[in-house]
């Protein structure tokens, strides 16, 4: 035994007889992850939240979130002597006099939107494979959560600055809170202490943005993470995986060896961005002043669906009685993105309703083969899409020469009649793909080579794909529709006749697909 | 539901495919040759840092380059980024070749269990937490049970009452501007009073109201006074008489804060006579008294009812009257 071993071997000793971890550390280590370049989005997140912590903890060292005024006096030519907020002076001051102040303020700002990124396209691949499947439920709507969180503590964070940008997104922050009815003014006056723009509101966004919002980041990433550990991660259908097992390396070494130098290569990647494009150019918009704007004005991409909602909104507004409901912004800014963010946590006991599918799932779907949901998740996407497009209006108009008139109508219709076309298109597609692939586990592989058969006709070969690819292309299950009769076994007419329509249609519609190969049609096949 | 894929015979499970020995496993120099290669990568990392202390001690903060595509750069800021870039990047790069060539890379096979306690377990749980609750006899103690409720109630309110000193309330914050009948419109910026006279047709000005010397503007006040001035010709307006009335010599005076979510209305075409507020394109027609003719805005903007004192400077006749900026609950916008 060597002494390096030795010492390691005593300090180990020590910690396990305090505190008994040897058998669970052992069985965690033995812990298998499945591979697959789709598994990293999730840790792409995870990396740039830490990113995030580091990168901000140094600018708070620097930073001083108060609306007081003060002079600038800095060494940035064009606003010297004017007068701005504590906070925005002190931006400059960390762009301008702290060496690499300005590389941690575009790290902190591209980390930030490379974690939406990665959010964004986390849930997508977690929605397409179905991996929000009983048992984990409960971490897809903690998904939802952390989602929500991040626009939340993004719009802080771009807020705090205090820049004639940020300072336009606050207003409009405040106009949406006194849209609420009821408390909407009140609410805004608290919030800001005062009328728009008040006193303590960036020093009150200040401390959700830095103690409050990462804490409760952090509790829930733990839980996230720690029930992917428990639940063990799901795994893409193939030869030698099943329901009851995980294939892949082990956590020591191969895993963590992987994944701690992913974490350098997305912090590397976020440095390299933060040196060579600039994000962000706060002293370039000036100090926030209500009276003043600059056109095209744009929120940062997360959020800028939710503007373009927004901006297609019609000029809706009832008075009555005294009072005034603007329609014009709580249906874009807070109903439809409230029902679509609950439909999105809702979901899987959605699907699970509808297909009466009550088992754990820990083999993935492959898209194509569940077409209704594939279909609903392109629409979703399309809607965002539309909305995305509209609240950049305004810059594409400029760069395309187009009228903001027609972009905007484009977005209003488009809003109503892309989605649902998507929906038909993607699922027509999935079909098509199963189509494709029963020819490929039927027919083998078009080799583009004609023979001259002695006939004189000419024929294509076909080579046949391996049993691996074959097994892969059908195994997955298909399960038929609910079948839900309007009677019972005595003919008696159930209750919730209506509701069993619903569910029984729906239940059709999920349930189509194309027939998968079995191993009947392939001996049939052989005999020809 | 258990067995619906068995109806049919599926396809058998061919099991994986067979290991496939890389070349570091089986040749010793391609091993050599890999351990070099993280070797150098590790190194490149090392090297990287020793360029941004470089950067961080001898580079001054105000040197520039001028690099294609991405025009002048700040070479300190340049130096930091990149050497810290490639550090990471060149970090990470070779613990995952060192993964992928060099460490055992033979998949394992571990078993998943259902996670539903076993009946047995579950039945215990329901016994213990009932006979906890017969032992407390909560059902029984009613008079515990109400004042607990009671007592539980009224601790939840302070937390909310705590908060209710982060502002003050709106009384009339909202509805007043310091726009008063005889108050002076200046220049904003600038300060000075305007000269109905030196406006020409076309002209669009950024007011506010005047205050005393001695007065300091707040941000609030800037984010609900501000008036934009424009003068068209006079027999391009299509107003109500009282609307017309409350313009002058063909200039006409609206809140500069959008109605719709109070951004300031801040461009003017011309030729159209259309004021667009930048953030949600709402789009006001000038002569129609800034009648909403696209975009989200429900309400036209405010006009100020204006005239000239007799120094022929612009004054406001009377205040708004109606609240400026977005809607709220207890606007009255009748």
């Amino acid at each position: 035994m060597t002494t390096a071993e030795k010492r390691l071997g005593n300090a180990a000793d020590f910690v396990d007889e305090r505190i008994g971890a040897a058998g669970w550390v052992k069985k965690s280590l033995n812990k298998v992850f499945p591979d697959h370049w789709s598994f990293m989005l999730g840790e792409v997140c995870m990396y740039s939240f830490v990113i995030l912590l580091l990168s901000g903890t140094f600018l708070t060292l620097w930073f001083d979130p108060s609306q007081r005024d003060v002079i600038y006096e800095g060494v940035y030519e064009p606003l010297k002597g004017i007068k701005m907020s504590a906070a925005y002076a002190s931006t400059l001051d960390i762009s301008f006099e702290v060496r690499g102040g300005l590389l941690m303020r575009q790290i902190h700002h591209w980390a930030a939107n490379i974690f939406m990124a990665a959010i964004v396209a986390h849930l997508l691949r977690v929605f397409f494979t179905g991996a929000f499947r009983k048992p984990r439920e409960f971490n897809w709507i903690l998904g939802i959560l952390l989602l929500t969180l991040g626009f939340v503590e993004g719009l802080f964070g771009y807020s705090l600055p205090d820049d004639l940008l940020s300072g336009t997104g606050l207003r409009i922050t405040s106009a949406i809170i006194q849209a609420i009815p009821l408390v909407g003014t009140y609410i805004s006056f608290f919030l800001f202490g005062g009328a728009f723009p008040g006193v303590g509101f960036l020093p009150r966004i200040f401390t959700l943005h830095v103690l409050l919002i990462p804490g409760a980041f952090l509790a829930v990433i733990t839980i996230h993470v720690m029930l992917v550990w428990y639940q063990k991660h799901t795994q893409f259908p193939g030869p030698g995986k099943t329901e009851k097992n995980v294939v892949g390396h082990p956590i020591l070494p191969v895993y963590m060896a992987k994944a701690g130098g992913f974490f350098f290569i997305v912090f590397g990647v976020i440095a390299f961005l933060s040196a060579v494009a600039s994000i962000n150019p706060i002293w370039l918009y000036g100090p926030y002043t209500p009276g003043q704007i600059s056109a095209g004005s744009q929120p940062d991409w997360y959020m800028g669906w939710l503007d373009g909602l927004v901006r297609m909104a019609p000029p809706l507004e009832t008075h009555a009685f005294g009072h005034t409901v603007s329609w014009n912004i709580l249906i874009p800014a807070l109903i439809v993105p409230g029902i679509l963010f609950t439909g999105m946590a809702l979901y899987p006991f959605i699907e699970s309703w509808i297909t009466g599918d009550k088992r754990e799932h820990h083999l993935l779907d492959r898209p194509r083969n569940v077409p209704n949901r594939t279909a609903l998740g392109v629409m979703s996407i399309t809607f965002v899409l539309v909305a995305l497009i509209n609240g950049g209006n305004d810059i594409l108009a400029t760069n395309f020469h187009l009228s903001i008139n027609q972009i905007m109508w484009f977005s209003r219709i488009g809003i109503f009649v892309l989605p649902p076309l998507a929906f038909v298109i993607t699922k027509r597609l999935c079909l098509s793909l199963q189509r494709a692939d029963r020819d490929l586990v039927l027919h083998g592989l078009e080799t583009g080579r004609l023979v001259r058969m002695p006939s004189g006709e000419f024929v294509e070969i076909h080579e046949p794909i391996s049993d691996q690819k074959r097994f892969i292309l059908t195994s997955h299950e298909q399960a038929p529709a609910l079948e839900l009769s309007a009677t019972d076994a005595r003919g008696v007419k159930r209750p919730g006749g209506i509701k069993n329509k619903v569910r029984a249609r729906l239940s059709k519609a999920h349930a189509v697909g194309l027939p998968k190969v079995t191993a009947e049609d392939l001996k049939e096949i052989e005999h020809h | 539901m258990s067995d619906v894929s068995t109806e049919i015979e599926p396809i058998q499970d061919p099991g994986p495919a067979p290991h496939v020995m890389r070349n570091a496993d089986i040749d010793p120099k391609a091993e050599k040759r890999a351990e070099q290669q993280v070797a150098i990568l590790f190194g490149l990392s090392g090297i990287s840092s020793l360029l941004l202390i470089y950067s961080y001690v001898f580079i001054a903060s105000d040197v520039f380059v001028f690099i294609p595509v991405m025009g002048n750069q700040n070479v300190q800021q340049l130096g930091l980024g990149l050497g810290m870039a490639f550090s990471l990047l060149f970090l990470g790069l070779g613990a995952i070749h060192w993964a992928k060539k060099l460490m055992p890379e033979t998949e394992v096979i571990n078993h998943r269990h259902e996670f539903r306690s076993s009946d047995e377990d579950r039945d215990e749980l329901v016994k213990t937490v009932k006979h906890a609750a017969a032992e407390v006899k909560l059902g029984r103690r009613s008079l515990i049970k109400r004042s607990l409720g009671f007592s539980l109630g009224l601790f939840a309110l302070p937390p909310v009452l705590l908060l209710r000193d982060l502002g003050p309330l709106p009384k009339k914050q909202l509805e007043t501007t310091n726009w008063k009948a005889g108050t002076r419109l200046v220049t904003d910026p600038g300060n000075r009073p305007i000269l109905a006279s030196d406006l020409e047709v076309g002209a669009v000005v950024q007011t506010l109201p005047e205050m005393p010397e001695e007065t300091e503007r707040l941000l609030s006040d800037i984010a609900k006074d501000p008036v934009l001035l424009i003068r068209i010709r006079e027999e391009d307006f299509q107003l109500s008489p009282e609307k017309l009335a409350m313009t002058h010599d063909g200039i006409i005076a609206f809140s500069k804060i959008c109605s719709h979510m109070g951004c300031a209305v801040a461009l003017y075409e011309q030729t159209t006579k259309h004021l667009l507020c930048p953030c949600h394109q709402s789009t006001f027609d000038v002569t129609r008294g800034a009648k909403v003719i696209f975009g989200p805005a429900a309400r036209p903007l405010p006009q100020l009812d204006i005239t000239v004192d007799a120094e022929g400077y612009l004054i406001a006749r009377a205040p708004f009257n109606e609240s400026v900026g977005p809607s709220y609950w207890e606007r009255n916008s009748q």
